[in-house]
């Protein structure tokens, strides 16, 4: 065994949360896989940090982390935007955990609203922060009923609300948060990524978790899990895509931020995923890499 | 531009820095101790602590210092480090019956047994401000103040005279094998019993609950309410060590009661009878107390054959809204980054602009701008 | 005697680190269910394995009900350690348990008489530990389902010919039903109700 990691903040347990607290988390962890898609119940404490800035996410990291894992925290795909740097720090503090910006290297990754563009592989477990964990929500806002229209398996409303959108705008118009079917069973939401990023959770080799704090739910998607974007025969679910490359790597395969550079309208596309991007600049050769940056 | 989104580590630290100085102000006036806003800015502690959920009144007053004043954020610091402790023990039902009463009031009976105390009270004062106060006051020696010594020892409750005369509901013991449910160890259920939305109320923000309260009062699910008594004071706490078999007392603490008396309902099989209403904070908060007696009133709409209609009887409505720190966290949450959404909604919104101009197929809604 | 032994073994070195050790153990193994995993050793009680200790002292305490499938004296001192450990209430009826140790999984009851939650509720369900004698990969039944990337085979000695029949209906209750965890010596494998088993070697 390891020797412990000493913890930089003193009177706290490892990674923040008390060994009971904890148990209780690994408890609904261990349903949440077992029945891939179902949100289950979880008894969400105060985080030091607040409601809606990861909170879910952050209890179940700090259930999950041990000390010979690394962790990735990234946020709209960047490592370094303010909150993943706040989410990375509270860990290293409480957990004296090893922290890496490079997907490879880590074995915990915590995201905001992005799967990463490197393919994840079996060891490695994402997971990510979820505002409002239900599909149904906006659709019907009262919890009593949406439980009883996954318990029943009647997603009618669902299809319904995507159907309105073809009727209107000839299109399906959900750009990201698009509603998934997981296992065949539950539909889910899979978190505020964009759905460029849904083809993604299907089948992914990594174990997928999903933590839920201020509204204290949790949810799984096994590796090797069927993940279904909803849609139609005849409008079948697609993806975004850019006619620009990435200014800066060139990628043509990424999700693309635009940057406003100028007050006459001018911008430029550069990848959302800020390692993606670093990787492969550094790979470029010389020149091509000085033009880049 | 691009590294302009870089260096987050530095700008945290930085605004740290700048919190730290703002805290502090001006070096030339002296800090503030903790033991001065205790005493001094008690009715901020006592709020803090109430909705805080965790009674110490210096670490609210640490938490009210350190979060500049802020009620909800020292709220905020306080829960963060209450969800921490250990749970060593589970008390007794407090009796507030046996208070040491420091104020009692009924609005229903001009006089009754033990009397009318009004204690130390705002609702008299004229709000004018006071330029007095502008200077050091030095200590206040008012001989009156002593009154409290007098009081008679039994101060029976209110509701228990008309409970004699059967003429409103009994306080119910609700299925006492069951144990008492736990917002904090497990999420909410719904319905909720009463157990569990009274401890969600006494939580709750007090603003929240304070317009609720009054909306019922003007006619949003009115429940034609009198304050049957408001009793503020000292009761003891107990528990019942696992060794030792019977209860022991571990402290004291101040509370807040208000009994409400409302409207009565009758049918064939009950003659009417008034029901009730039931607030419980920390320390003085009578304001609190009052709209949280109001709220469970209109709450238990069902359970009273009521058909529930509007907000305020909307039980999944006032519990999954009531806990400001849930709420000013997702409020706040808007000021993260959401730029991978807004660039996913903006091509979509570019798209579906783009084709309602030309529905040819290959439309391209992102064709603008000076290309790479 | 039985309680004064019981009181003086030790749980776990490191509660803290072990307990995340044997979690993320357990992890893997449910979400890749069939996958065998090794856990760090750990004193127990017979009849107790080692992993079933381990399990036990990472999962259970005063919010989960145990039910033990046995009453006879060494029960005492086991029932008397996972108290001390665990603070866990140990229940008489196995529909009141969150978790249930089945040490002989040849005289086991039926699923029916363990909690397998709601539609609402799936995951208000019993978790079965169920120690055996033999855990084998690439061999025996084929399992799929999520976690599974195509379909693995496990063999599961002595377990009761009904087993599979119930677990039949088990998977067919999806999202309620049990969820197993075999343990062998300082060894587990999951199999969440999730997995369909097919019907022979």
């Amino acid at each position: 065994m390891n020797p412990v990691t000493e913890p930089t903040l003193p009177g706290y347990n490892f990674a923040y949360l008390d060994e009971q607290t904890k148990r209780m988390i690994r408890r609904a962890l261990l349903k949440a896989v077992a029945i891939p898609g179902y949100q289950a119940p979880f008894g969400s404490r105060e985080m030091p940090l607040p409601y809606g800035w990861g909170t879910g996410g952050i209890q179940v990291t700090a259930s999950i982390l041990g000390p010979n894992d690394v962790l990735k925290v990234i946020d709209q795909g960047a490592d370094d935007t303010t909150n993943a740097v706040s989410i990375r720090r509270f860990f290293a503090r409480t957990a004296g955990v090893r922290t890496t910006e490079k997907v490879a290297e880590a074995t915990v990754i915590q995201t905001r609203h992005r799967i990463p563009e490197q393919p994840l592989r079996d060891h490695q477990i994402l997971v990510y922060q979820v505002p409002i964990p239900e599909p149904l929500r906006f659709m019907e806002p009262r919890e009593t009923e949406t439980r009883k229209m996954h318990a029943l398996q009647e997603y009618g409303v669902m299809h319904v609300k995507l159907y309105e959108d073809i009727a209107r705008y000839g299109r399906i118009a959900h750009a990201y948060d698009y509603p998934v079917l997981v296992n065949g069973r539950y539909v889910m939401k899979p978190s505020p990524i964009p759905k460029f990023d849904n083809p993604k959770m299907d089948r992914m080799p990594a174990l997928q978790l999903f933590g839920a704090g201020r509204e204290k739910r949790i949810y799984a998607v096994p590796p090797y899990t069927s993940v279904k974007s909803l849609d139609f025969e005849d409008y079948p679910f697609e993806i975004q895509r850019w006619n620009q490359c990435c200014a800066l790597c060139g990628a043509a395969d990424s999700f693309l931020d635009e940057v406003v550079i100028d007050d006459r309208g001018g911008r430029m596309f550069v990848c959302s995923d800020t390692e993606y991007c670093h990787s492969r600049r550094a790979a470029l050769p010389r020149g091509a890499r000085e033009s880049g940056s | 531009m691009y590294v302009a989104v870089k260096g987050g580590e530095r700008a945290i630290d930085n605004a740290h820095r700048l919190l730290a100085e703002d805290r502090r102000g001006d070096p030339a006036v002296p800090e503030l101790d903790l033991k001065q806003i205790e005493q001094q800015l008690a009715l901020a502690v006592d709020r803090v602590m109430a909705e805080g959920s965790l009674y110490d009144r210096e670490l609210a007053a640490l938490a009210i210092k350190q979060a500049r004043g802020d009620l909800l954020e020292a709220i905020f610091l306080l829960r963060a480090y209450r969800t921490t402790l250990p749970r060593l023990a589970v008390s007794e039902p407090l009796n507030t019956a046996a208070m040491a009463i420091n104020r009692r009031i009924s609005a229903a009976f001009k006089d009754l047994p033990g009397g009318q105390v009004l204690g130390p009270t705002f609702d008299y004062t004229h709000r004018l401000l006071d330029f007095t106060w502008a200077e050091p006051h030095g200590a206040d020696t008012g001989t009156d103040a002593a009154t409290g010594k007098t009081l008679p020892q039994a101060m029976p409750r209110v509701l228990q005279l008309l409970d004699g005369e059967g003429l409103i509901e009994p306080p119910r013991a609700d299925a006492p094998t069951r144990p008492v449910a736990d917002l904090t160890r497990e999420a909410m259920t719904l319905p909720a019993e009463r157990d569990l939305r009274l401890q969600n109320l006494a939580r709750g923000d007090e603003g929240f609950l304070l317009a609720l309260g009054y909306s019922t009062q003007r006619g949003y699910g009115n429940t034609h309410p009198f304050a049957g008594e408001i009793r503020m004071g000292e009761v003891a706490v107990e528990i019942v060590p696992e060794e030792l078999g019977f209860a022991v007392e571990i402290g004291e603490i101040t509370v807040t009661e208000c009994e409400m008396i409302n409207q009565f309902q009758g049918s064939a099989e009950h003659l009417p009878q008034f029901t009730r209403g039931y607030g419980l904070t920390f320390g003085q908060g009578e304001r609190k107390a009052m709209a949280m007696a109001l709220v469970d009133r209109a709450l238990r709409a069902r359970e009273l054959g009521e058909t529930p209609s509007s907000p305020a009887q909307d039980e999944e409505f006032v519990l999954y809204h009531s806990d400001n720190v849930e709420a000013s966290g997702f409020v706040q949450h808007l000021k993260l980054p959401h730029y991978v959404d807004f660039q996913a909604e903006l091509e979509l919104l570019r798209r579906l602009r783009a084709n309602a101009s030309d529905p040819s197929p290959d439309a391209d809604p992102n064709d603008h701008g000076p290309k790479p | 005697m039985a309680y004064s032994h019981a009181v003086t073994a030790p749980g776990f070195d490191e509660p803290v680190l072990q307990a995340q050790q044997v979690f993320r153990a357990l992890l893997t193994a449910q979400s890749q269910p069939g996958r065998i995993v090794k856990v760090d050793s750990v004193a127990t009680l017979p009849p107790l394995y080692p992993a079933t200790m381990a399990l036990l002292l990472t999962l259970v305490d005063r919010d989960t009900p145990l039910w033990l499938d046995l009453s006879p004296s060494p029960w005492e001192a086991v029932s008397s350690h996972l108290r001390f450990h665990c603070g866990c209430p140990i229940v008489t009826a196995p529909f009141d348990a969150a978790f249930a140790v089945l040490s002989r999984p040849e005289k086991m009851p039926d699923f029916s008489a363990f909690s397998l939650g709601s539609d609402e509720c799936p995951d208000r369900s019993t978790t079965l530990i169920i120690q055996v004698e033999t855990l084998l990969e690439h061999r025996g039944r084929r399992w799929a389902g999520p976690g599974i990337a195509d379909a693995r085979r496990v063999h599961v000695a002595e377990l009761p010919e009904h087993f599979w029949r119930q677990w039949r209906n088990n998977h067919a209750l999806f999202p309620r039903g049990v969820d197993v965890i075999f343990t062998q010596a300082d060894h587990l494998l999951a199999l969440p109700r999730s997995v369909h088993v097919a019907e022979d070697n």
